[in-house]
């Protein structure tokens, strides 16, 4: 196959494929050997941190169009497991494990607060395995790896969405709610893998695209194009199948809510693209239907539904799980559109996003530990006694709502760049209406952090540096990434070449 | 629809079967714990499907001799399909007893496992929040 080459010799570089997701995955039964919580914690950060530089190199490597393509156990493709990383995922990766890097930091404390003391080894445990399952599902060329991966990080998320019932005992029923809807949707996914293995008797993506060119009209590989997209579409909370999200997000632990709102759903957005553009072609009939007629209208519905309910919600949390929502649905718009500067913007706006969310989670996470709550109404004057935290929440606020000059304005603009390239001004005009509904909910808790007194001899100091460090270096990534666009545009449009035109090769 | 069509896809109806009635428990059913079972009824429907198609008609079991002297004519079943759904048996497991845990906890905290009891119980939490914090929308949906 082009653009795979096989060295004769693999030195530590042509493994980082698999080193980046096998160094979290033995970490994570380390820290249970370990059994002990300040062990587990630097396990996990410098595991994180090693799969960081590993996305980051291969990230570089992949930049001018290159494929790594690695062959576990020496079996070669198509009969073998191929993990495959071009530019698209690679970027992804570096998201991940980028994000994970940043937040552990912020991790210790945050638990500390939020968690017993007994379950913060088994806290990091999960966490680890949860973290090698996103970049698992991300980084594998295999269909049914991503089954495998997928549900090896859900298994993980539903437990640590459980662990926040210290907090509020109605985590363990979103958990449960999670994991009914989440297997469901894992389920769909596995049938609609058969059901591909049944039409072409491959499971490599990269063979699967090649083989499903010029089977369109076949009902069994149209059936399992739509189990897919149901089932990956449950974890990626494509807006009717979102039910589990907001609960889950809001009665979560913190740390939990920032790793999840700014990583979990992200990769399965990705496995969407991979899926829609690579395996399938995006000239087939009925995908193109799908997307025009099924995906763009529930896109536009998540914008503006989701928007709406997050300017109704008090609870900060619940705001920012409705608003993830609706920042889905531009992904999905721009995944709905198929034009190649659409693609583009899925994928910056996926990694603009993820790291706006987690500023945001992460000043939420701030207030309660400081406050010990979240609603609305706590929070009143804030903004004098927190002033690093509050300055914090601007700043992601405003790349939520696609300022200039912040992270969420590029994507934003990509997006209404692809739009007005395929003539429809209405579409624009309708990404600009619901960026307002942003602008609604977005001051409605700046008013509150701001402008309302403090409590009468309410002592609320600024939480410690540990905390704000890592805020504070995602809040410069919203500066950074909205005015030098260099690395997230290159990356989003090698990808998104990558993704429509490289794949079956 | 011929005889032929039905009779020649047993496996597929009896999958659609027994998916759609895991399916419906998991909808239709309040207790916790019946919903974990129609869960399983579910998954093990995408088990027979998987084990079911790697099936070849004729076909004996994928075991080659031996001395590796194989005989070109004797056919073999699919073993891939089947490794892959030991996999996803493995998954199906893990959720299971996941699910399982998570229920005690619930019984632990709720004192009930059935769903309107604890919608109940959760609205009435919702009520008391709203007021002390003012109205919002949207419960658990």
């Amino acid at each position: 196959m082009a653009g795979s080459t096989i060295l004769p010799t693999l030195g530590i570089i042509d493994q980082l494929p698999l080193l980046t997701i096998a160094v979290p995955l033995v970490a994570g039964p380390l820290c249970v050997l370990f059994g002990n919580k300040h062990i587990a914690w630097v396990l996990a950060f410098v595991a994180s941190l090693i799969s960081f530089l590993f996305s980051a190199h291969m990230l570089l490597q992949v930049l001018d169009g290159d494929v790594l393509s690695y062959h576990l156990g020496g079996w070669a493709p198509p009969l073998g497991i191929e993990y495959r990383v071009d530019a698209a995922n690679a970027f992804v990766l570096f998201l991940i494990s980028g994000i994970s890097t940043v937040i552990l930091p912020y991790a210790r404390k945050s638990v500390e607060h939020e968690i017993k003391k007994v379950s913060h080894t088994l806290f990091y445990c999960c966490y680890l395995l949860c973290f090698t399952g996103l970049l698992g599902v991300v980084v594998t060329g295999d269909a049914f790896n991503v089954f495998v991966f997928l549900e090896i990080s859900s298994l993980s998320t539903y437990v640590l969405i459980a662990m926040g019932a210290e907090r509020d005992r109605r985590a363990l029923t979103s958990a449960y709610d999670y994991l009914i809807l989440g297997t469901i949707g894992a389920t769909f996914f596995v049938i609609g893998i058969g059901f591909l293995y049944i039409a072409t008797g491959t499971l490599n993506m990269a063979d699967l695209a090649v083989r499903l060119a010029g089977m369109e009209g076949n009902r069994t590989v149209q059936a399992g194009f739509a189990f897919i997209v149901v089932g990956m579409g449950l974890k990626a909370a494509i807006y009717p199948l979102h039910l589990w999200l907001p609960s889950a997000y809001t009665y979560a632990s913190s740390v939990v809510t920032v790793f999840l709102a700014a990583t979990a759903t992200k990769a399965a957005i990705y496995v969407l693209l991979r899926f829609m553009f690579s395996v399938f072609q995006p000239e087939f009939v009925f995908e193109t239907h799908i997307l025009t007629f099924i995906i763009m209208p529930l896109a536009i519905l998540a914008m503006f539904a989701a928007s709406l309910i997050a300017a109704f919600q008090t609870d900060l949390k619940r705001l920012l799980a409705y608003s993830s929502v609706a920042q889905v649905g531009y992904m999905i718009l721009g995944i709905g559109l198929a034009t190649k500067i659409s693609l583009s913007a899925t994928i910056i706006h996926l990694f603009n996003h993820g790291i706006t969310k987690a500023v945001l989670f992460m000043v939420v996470g701030a207030f309660v530990m400081q406050k010990g709550s979240s609603f609305a109404k706590n929070l009143n004057g804030l903004g004098k006694q927190m002033p690093w935290t509050c300055a914090a929440f601007v700043i992601g606020g405003l790349s939520l709502i696609g300022v200039p000059g912040t992270a969420g304005f590029i994507s934003k603009w990509l997006l209404i760049d692809a739009a007005l390239e395929e003539d429809l001004w209405w579409l624009a005009l309708l990404i600009v209406m619901s960026s307002l509904l942003a602008v609604v909910y977005v001051w409605k808790i700046v008013e509150v952090l701001y402008m309302k007194q403090p409590e009468e001899g309410s002592v609320i100091g600024e939480v410690s540096i540990s905390m704000l460090i890592p805020m504070w270096i995602l809040t410069i990534a919203c500066i950074y990434f909205g005015l030098n666009t260099e690395l997230t545009l290159t990356s989003a449009n090698v990808a998104a070449d990558g993704l429509l035109g490289g794949g079956a090769q | 629809m011929t005889s032929e069509f039905i009779l020649g896809h047993l496996n597929y109806w009896l999958f659609i079967v027994l998916m759609m009635i895991g399916f419906y428990i998991v909808v239709a059913r309040g207790n916790y714990i019946k919903k974990i079972v129609g869960l399983n009824v579910f998954q093990v429907s995408v088990f027979m499907f998987y084990i079911s198609i790697g099936k070849v008609e004729g076909g004996t079991a994928p075991i080659f001799p031996l001395d590796m002297n194989i005989d070109p004519d004797v056919v073999y079943s699919n073993p891939l399909p089947h490794v892959l759904i030991l996999t996803a048996i493995v998954v199906g497991i893990a959720t299971t007893s996941l699910g399982l845990a998570l229920i005690v906890r619930i019984r632990e905290e709720f004192g009930t496992i059935e769903e309107d009891e604890i919608l109940e119980i959760e609205s009435k939490l919702q009520a008391k929040e709203n007021s002390a914090e003012g109205p919002s929308m949207g419960g658990r949906a």
